[in-house]
């Protein structure tokens, strides 16, 4: 009843290919099977937002896809996000700004992050509020992502006008 | 908790999708965007033994106009019809709608046909559908029937589709330019599901309402039209004493029940607020 079935998707750029069951959350199936731990799982019910990936380019929760489903996908994670050992502006501005205590959300919160400034280059305050307010953080008390954010959007228009 | 066991199919066809169904009767279950059925079947609450999914169906990608119609294919994603021009220019009260489902990463995968087979008493879609006279198309082995919304929503997750039945698309009544929409809700926590709200548009000639379609979700087991409300309003001058008789009838035809997130009261007083915010378009929630 429950064969293996295979999937083809593209990671991070490379093209992975595994048989799986067909109830192998998307999550899982990163962690596990392609030991891309990133993704984090807190609530399963598409909640809080820390296994939020880019699928096709789109956030989406890994936790309310099964990895059958989305067969063909191109898939983005958190550990595509820096290059080497340089990091995504993103990423270094949640470092100089305080944006992360525990990490447990961060994943979540840059590819989130990734998709708003992707769309809109010079998000204000509410905007940057409005995109990130469906991810849970239980340490920072948000300012300083927001703070962050608004800081990384900075950068990255300085570096496309450079 | 991780889903049970299940057996998968993928589809590349609607043909190919209701064959199937056809062959699994009761034990098959459509997946779509999975934005509400992944979650049931995480906890277990959705136990399908054959998961049948619809994503490979690209032919029911697709939003267009037929006649006096706007047509939403099965696998149109949430975030497409929000951000598309047609929806827009024709439904602009399902435009209004869609803003209020869910968070940006579930609309980005869940789908408006979904929303609607789901039938949450919380959800926006079936009242949106309610008010712009949708009509469902279901397809099965035996053919088509067109199901209108008001018959299609049943109770609190329950529609009258039957095994071997998939939702192919959705019509829905086109707007007229000059008619005015809109959707109000109220929640607890931002941008997760409301406790309540309305979906409403209305249309005037020369000071005069000559139309008003007027639906309530999240204030009784199942998205709601208040005829008693539409009737207040319906060549009345939409000035304060329409709209108080219409918030009056509002209030007096819905039968809200309390839970942890509001009382009844309070959701049998909301639907009046909100009603009348979005009235007067007042630019509060
Ligand atoms: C955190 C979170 C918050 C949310 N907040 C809201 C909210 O505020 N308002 C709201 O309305 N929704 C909300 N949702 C649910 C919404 O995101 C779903 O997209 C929607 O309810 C279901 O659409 P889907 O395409 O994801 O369907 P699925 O989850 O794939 O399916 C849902 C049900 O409908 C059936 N089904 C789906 N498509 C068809 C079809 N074509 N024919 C027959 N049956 C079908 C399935 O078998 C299943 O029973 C939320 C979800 C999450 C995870
Ligand atoms: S684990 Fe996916 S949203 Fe919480
Ligand atoms: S840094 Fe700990 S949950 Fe956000």
């Amino acid at each position: 009843m429950t064969d293996e079935v295979e999937v083809t998707v593209t990671v991070n750029g490379r093209t992975r290919q595994s048989r799986v069951e067909p109830r192998r959350l998307l999550v899982d199936y990163l962690r596990h099977d392609l030991g891309l731990t990133g993704a984090h799982i807190g609530c399963e019910q598409g909640v809080c937002g820390a296994c939020t990936v880019l699928l096709d380019g789109r956030t989406a929760r890994s936790c309310l896809h099964f990895a059958v489903t989305v067969d063909g996908s191109d898939i983005r994670t958190v550990e595509d996000l820096a290059d080497f050992d340089e990091l995504h502006p993103i990423q270094e501005m949640f470092h100089q700004k305080h944006a992360l205590q525990c990490g447990f959300c961060t994943p979540g919160f840059l590819l989130t992050a990734v998709e708003l400034l992707e769309r809109t280059a010079d998000p204000d305050e509410a905007a940057i509020r409005e995109a990130l307010m469906n991810n849970v953080c239980r340490c920072t008390g948000y300012a300083n992502i927001v703070d962050a954010v608004a800081e990384a959007a900075v950068e990255l228009r300085r570096r496309s006008s450079a | 908790m991780k889903p049970a066991p299940f057996s998968f199919v993928a589809p590349e066809s609607l043909d190919e999708v209701v064959r199937t169904l056809a062959e699994h009767g009761d034990d098959a279950q459509i997946l779509a965007g999975g934005q509400s059925l992944v979650p049931l079947m995480n906890l277990r609450l959705a136990r399908p033994e054959v998961v049948v999914s619809i994503n490979r169906c690209h032919e029911l990608d697709y939003i267009r106009l037929v006649d006096d119609r706007l047509v939403i294919g099965a696998l149109v994603r949430q975030i497409d019809a929000e951000t598309s021009p047609l929806v827009q220019a024709e439904c602009p009260l399902l435009a209004k709608a869609l803003p209020h489902v869910g968070l940006p990463a579930t609309r980005n995968r869940g789908t408006v046909c979904g929303s609607l087979a789901h039938c949450d008493p919380l959800a926006e879609l079936p009242a949106a559908a309610l008010a712009l006279e949708a009509e469902m198309v279901l397809t099965s082995a035996a053919g088509e029937r067109r199901v209108p919304a008001h018959d299609f929503f049943v109770a609190e997750m329950t529609t009258c589709i039957e095994p071997g039945e998939v939702v192919s698309a959705v019509t829905f009544a086109r707007q007229d330019p000059s008619e005015r929409s809109a959707v109000r809700e109220v929640s607890n926590g931002g941008h997760v599901f409301p406790v309540g709200g309305v979906a409403l548009r209305w249309a005037s000639s020369d000071g005069i309402c000559t139309m008003a379609r007027i639906a309530a979700f999240g204030v009784g087991s199942v998205a709601q039209r208040l005829r008693d409300a539409e009737r207040a309003l319906v060549g009345s001058d939409v000035g304060p004493a329409a709209i108080a008789a219409a918030v009056a009838a509002a209030r007096s035809e819905v039968d809200p029940t309390g839970d942890i997130h509001a009382d009844a009261d309070y959701r049998r007083h909301l639907v009046g607020v909100l009603l009348e915010r979005g009235l007067l378009e007042e630019e509060r929630p």
